[in-house]
């Protein structure tokens, strides 16, 4: 396992710039989630650090060396593809060994076998080995994309939206499992995802990607607890930060356009009206849709309210953030 | 009975059956006809009306494979009693067989250069096909264009040419010119065919190999390949299939040594005209080889092409 570096990776595709000068450091041994939407770079920077698509200018390396001109197999990185990329004249089986026979590693047969059965039971698809790739399910597919990178022990895990297809229980057992494989093994792992509850319960650090360019990063809780901007914002938290016009409760400060309240960031039962416009029941929590000076405000009440549509409630923000124009955070 | 818009109605099924009955009939019935006067007699073979029950006789076979000359009643006596039942037919015919036709020699050269040029055909054209669809090669459309370019005009427009490049470089009536030749006529088709087949194969199996520790033949060689198996089956057998036929160029070309079987079959000569049950039956055999490559293909050929492991 080895630390990976990118310094001023900038990369283009035609006009558009799918990575503009981004500079990172991946610690060995570290969980670091990229977030961003659609288009914000996140599979392009897995992309870099694979080989498979090298760097207009700038330079990416892996344990210290300089990754210039050498190939992905040169790179011993293991990557989980959105697209699962099976190979589908190979059973589950094959598919599983085909990075353990290959030149780079020749695997004795034993080992091969090993490991194998030992990630097809991590996967739960000790059932399926003998199956043809192709007469699996999306989920299954998934599992034995992420199994053809897990029977290796590359420098770096680059995963790209692994876990996208599977079911919920699924999907929150194998959070738990990769979580736990990667600190046991002192793995280094780039993850890219859309989902906020992976970003939060198994980074170490989360990078934040806007348009090609790293916003912010750190550790979950400090992007959560510290944005940098309202888009940085905007990536962690549910429901989503509120942000309104900054002087709508009164005592902004100079410069700020935008005032940005998480759930947690407004009190109720204190400072002005609201009205209440739903009430939603999620179980564990209840989601309140307030109307505040025309504007909409999303938080989150005691599970067991007694509030309901047309109630008016009381709020006022507390610590709230505060953004200039540019969306950027005031300190 | 339930109602669905994509099963087809039993009036539906009937129609399609009975087209598709009749279509096979439709190309069927001349090789039928071939094969059946393969086995008629000389007589029957040009009867008329046309004779379609018939006395079977191996006279077709055995005048295709051997060399026979005209006998006169002495010489007959003189020769003794047949020893095999290919000499009787012969002899029946009032001839005497000297050995073998040449028959056996020019299929063997149609194999040899049909299968030849196919194999050369799919290496290359596999080869081109895949840098086309995966490399930027510069002026790659112009290239394309020009490749299937060569196949717009006859081929036997350029036999002049080909025909004096040939005797300049000792080409003319020889296994290796027919098989280039063949190749090269060939290449665009094949170019053209098996670049529509590698470009949909999604360059993320390619990827994940590279990934996984292969390197780019490698990768070529454990994962394109396999799956290109439909597309190349299906192009070889169109490649065998014109060079297994072709005709113009066979006859420019060659005379003896290199000669196929297409402009041999139209010399054999009976008594008293042409012998047609033995051009019927040295056809019949011609149409074998390439049934039976593309029966063995088959498989891929309805296979189509494979459902992947790559999510869209």
């Amino acid at each position: 396992m080895a630390e990976v570096q990118l310094k001023g990776v900038t990369k283009t595709f035609g006009p558009d710039v799918a990575l503009n000068n981004v500079t990172m450091t991946i610690p060995d041994g570290s969980f670091v989630v990229l977030l961003g939407p659609t288009g914000a770079g996140k599979t392009t920077t897995l992309r870099m650090v694979s080989g498979l698509d090298k760097p207009d200018t700038g330079q990416v390396s892996i344990g210290g060396r300089d990754m210039a001109g050498l190939t992905p197999a040169q790179r011993n990185v293991a990557m989980v593809f959105q697209q699962y990329s099976l190979y589908p004249h190979l059973t589950v089986r094959q598919n599983l060994e085909f990075p353990l026979k290959s030149p780079l590693l020749k695997t004795p047969q034993a080992d091969i076998d090993r490991k194998v059965e030992e990630t097809a039971e991590i996967l739960q698809i000790s059932h399926k080995l003998n199956n043809k790739a192709t007469a699996l399910s999306g989920g299954e597919m998934q599992r034995v994309s992420i199994g053809r990178a897990l029977v290796r022990d590359p420098s770096v895990y680059l995963m790209d939206e692994p876990l996208s297809s599977l079911d919920a229980k699924l999907r929150a057992d194998l959070r738990v499992e990769l979580k736990s494989i990667q600190a046991d093994s002192g793995a280094t792992l780039l993850y890219v995802t859309h989902d906020q509850i992976e970003a939060m319960t198994m980074a170490t650090h989360v990078g934040v990607l806007d348009n090609g360019s790293l916003v912010q990063f750190g550790a979950p809780r400090e992007i959560y607890e510290n944005p940098v901007s309202i888009y940085a914002a905007s990536r962690l938290g549910q429901p989503r930060i509120n942000v309104l016009p900054a002087d709508i409760f009164g005592g902004a400060p100079s410069g700020a356009l935008n005032i940005g309240l998480r759930p947690e960031q407004i009190i109720q039962g204190e400072g002005e009206d609201s009205f209440v416009q739903r009430v939603e029941h999620l179980g564990d929590q209840t989601r309140l849709h307030l109307t505040f000076k025309s504007h909409d405000i999303i938080t989150v009440t005691d599970a067991h309210t007694e509030l309901k549509s047309g109630d008016i409630v009381q709020i006022r923000p507390h610590n709230p953030f505060y953004f200039d124009a540019s969306g950027a955070r005031l300190a | 009975m339930s109602f669905s818009v994509t099963e087809p109605t039993k009036g539906t099924k009937w129609f399609a059956g009975v087209l598709v009955v009749g279509y096979a009939l439709i190309t069927i019935a001349p090789l039928l006809w071939i094969i059946a006067t393969g086995f008629k007699s000389g007589p029957d073979s040009i009867a008329y009306p046309p004779k379609v029950f018939f006395e079977p006789s191996m006279e077709g076979y055995v005048n295709l494979f051997t060399d026979r000359t005209r006998a006169t009643q002495d010489m007959l006596e003189a020769a003794g009693e047949p020893k095999t039942w290919y000499d009787k037919i012969a002899r029946e015919q009032g001839t005497i067989i000297n050995g073998p036709s040449r028959y056996g020699e020019r299929f063997l050269n149609s194999v040899i250069i049909g299968f030849g040029s196919t194999a050369l055909c799919m290496i290359l054209g596999t080869a081109a096909a895949y840098a086309f669809s995966r490399f930027r090669v510069p002026l790659k459309d112009d290239l394309l264009f020009f490749i299937l370019s060569t196949r717009m005009m006859p081929p036997i427009a350029v036999a002049i040419p080909i025909f004096l490049m040939f005797r300049q470089l000792g080409l003319n009536d020889t296994h290796l010119g027919m098989i280039l030749l063949y190749t090269a006529v060939n290449l665009s088709l094949s170019v053209w065919l098996l670049k529509g087949f590698i470009d949909e194969i999604p360059i993320e199996y390619e990827e994940a190999a590279l990934i996984d520790g292969y390197t780019r033949f490698q990768a070529f060689y454990k994962v394109v390949l396999p799956q290109a198996a439909t597309g190349i089956a299906s192009t070889a057998i169109f490649c065998l299939i014109f060079a297994w036929n072709e005709y113009a160029f066979a006859v420019l070309l060659t005379s003896g040594t290199a000669q196929t079987a297409p402009p041999f079959i139209p010399t054999i000569i009976g008594v008293g005209g042409k012998d047609w049950p033995a051009v019927a039956a040295g056809a019949t055999i011609f149409l074998l080889p390439v049934m039976v490559f593309t029966i063995l293909l088959r498989k891929h050929l309805l296979r189509g092409i494979t459902f992947g492991a790559v999510r869209k």
